[in-house]
């Protein structure tokens, strides 16, 4: 691997965004931040701004309002970048398949890389699908 | 009067500087991230995880939002880099001190260069906090002025006596500039490190890829600047002001994780009210004990 690569797999800035989850997937991942699981010894750091983040870790279905937002959210964030789908909402909508406002998974507005199904994701499985999208990454 | 051995020393001296501040800087700013997450509990990330920010960062698409914008971070990493060059020629100090100044305007005008409502707000706060801290940089300097008679860097390294004996109050406050400028809680205000919620990334918000790295380049220039600036208060021996300047940087990450963020207005009232004092019955003693020449 050369040195951009080691450095795109060793410094992957994090990008989270909320669509209509309910918010037991957001605290989560915001679990993996802390001491306990402590993601930055991989030096992954939480962002919260699209234009410096390198993976999106989107979480809950995506509904009409939102749809936009996160269509405009993978625009601004720069190339090469990688689109986690955390938690069952997020990758397929899960119960709220069937709701009036939901258009269903993420993988219906913007392409999805890496699924991390339950309901609600661990910590553990979400470091994993993290590490996953590292994977493609390096291969981009 | 200069032979030719001299300018090659001084040569060999701006290229040492130009490769070894970044990686000093970038190595300062690693450990930073390691003690901080030590004093949070957690592992951290490796020393050298800047560096990898950085060369990611490289290879990162830029998206352009402003053409304006690139020309003001350029402007920002030159200043930046002419104003160290200042300080290991040692030259001027009121000179650095404007380019010190000019390198913070150029990073305000890149903020307002663009249309974010976010980068405006950091561009405002830069504002702010260059006005609190530009005024004792320069008290500083008029300090060396009175204690030497000189505002050259060189004048100082020729005195036996150190700075810090005369000029303590200054130190204090230079201490207190040197927060402001690293950009940490406290004065966590114009590109907002830790609170995204708040105005995103501040004035860095709409840099994105390669001219997010060249930021950051800027900042680890200005961390070597810095310290090399507080280790002036001990220029003989050298090596006692350069220990005096690590230790300054470890009491500032210290600081950093036992206080909260402050608005940028408490900054202001605190820098103006203690840091102009302090400078100014500082040189205000000297002037008296040693007489107006």
């Amino acid at each position: 691997m050369g040195l951009m690569q080691t450095s795109r797999v060793k410094s992957p800035w994090i990008l989270h965004f909320d669509n209509s989850s309910c918010n037991g997937c957001d605290i989560e991942v915001l679990a993996c931040l802390t001491p306990l699981y402590d993601v930055e010894r991989f030096g992954m750091v939480n962002m919260g701004n699209p234009k410096h983040a390198d993976i999106l870790l989107i979480t809950g279905p995506v509904n009409r309002r939102t749809a936009r937002v996160l269509k405009n959210l993978y625009n601004q964030v720069p190339d090469p970048k990688v689109v986690v789908a955390v938690g069952t909402c997020a990758s397929t909508a899960g119960v709220f398949h069937n709701c009036y406002n939901v258009l269903g998974g993420v993988d219906k507005i913007i392409p999805v890389d890496v699924y991390v199904p339950g309901c609600s994701v661990r910590p553990e499985a979400i470091i994993d699908g993290v590490v996953m999208a590292l994977q493609k990454l390096a291969s981009l | 009067m200069w032979g030719d051995r001299h300018m090659l020393e001084q040569f060999i001296l701006v290229i040492a500087t130009l490769v070894g501040a970044p990686l000093a800087g970038g190595l300062l700013f690693g450990i930073d991230r390691k003690i901080t997450a030590r004093l949070q509990g957690r592992y951290g990330p490796p020393v050298i995880q800047p560096f990898y920010d950085f060369f990611k960062l490289l290879g990162k698409e830029h998206i352009a939002v402003s053409r304006l914008q690139f020309i003001w971070i350029y402007g920002y990493l030159v200043f930046m880099v002419v104003s160290l060059i200042f300080l290991v020629l040692k030259s001027d100090i009121l000179l650095l001190v404007f380019l010190l100044g000019f390198a913070g305007v150029s990073l305000v005008l890149g903020g307002f260069s663009t249309k974010s409502p976010y980068a405006h707000f950091g561009a405002n706060r830069e504002l702010l906090q260059i006005m609190a801290y530009e005024p004792v940089l320069l008290l500083f300097a008029i300090g060396i002025y009175a204690q030497n008679g000189s505002f050259l860097i060189s004048e100082i390294f020729k005195q036996d006596k150190p700075l810090l004996f005369s000029l303590w109050p200054l130190f204090l406050a230079v201490l207190y500039v040197l927060t402001i400028k690293m950009r940490k809680s406290p004065f966590d205000i114009a590109t907002s490190h830790h609170g995204h919620q708040e105005i995103v990334k501040g004035v860095t918000t709409e840099y994105s890829g390669p001219y997010f790295a060249l930021f950051h380049l800027a900042e680890w220039y200005e961390i070597v600047l810095l310290l090399g600036i507080i280790s002036l208060f001990w220029a003989n021996p050298l090596w006692v002001g350069i220990l005096i300047a690590l230790v300054a940087f470890l009491l500032e990450l210290l600081v950093d994780n036992i206080a909260a963020r402050m608005t940028a207005r408490w900054m202001v009232r605190l820098s103006w009210s203690i840091g102009l004092l302090l400078g100014v019955i500082n040189i205000a003693y000297i002037y008296l004990t040693k007489g107006v020449s």
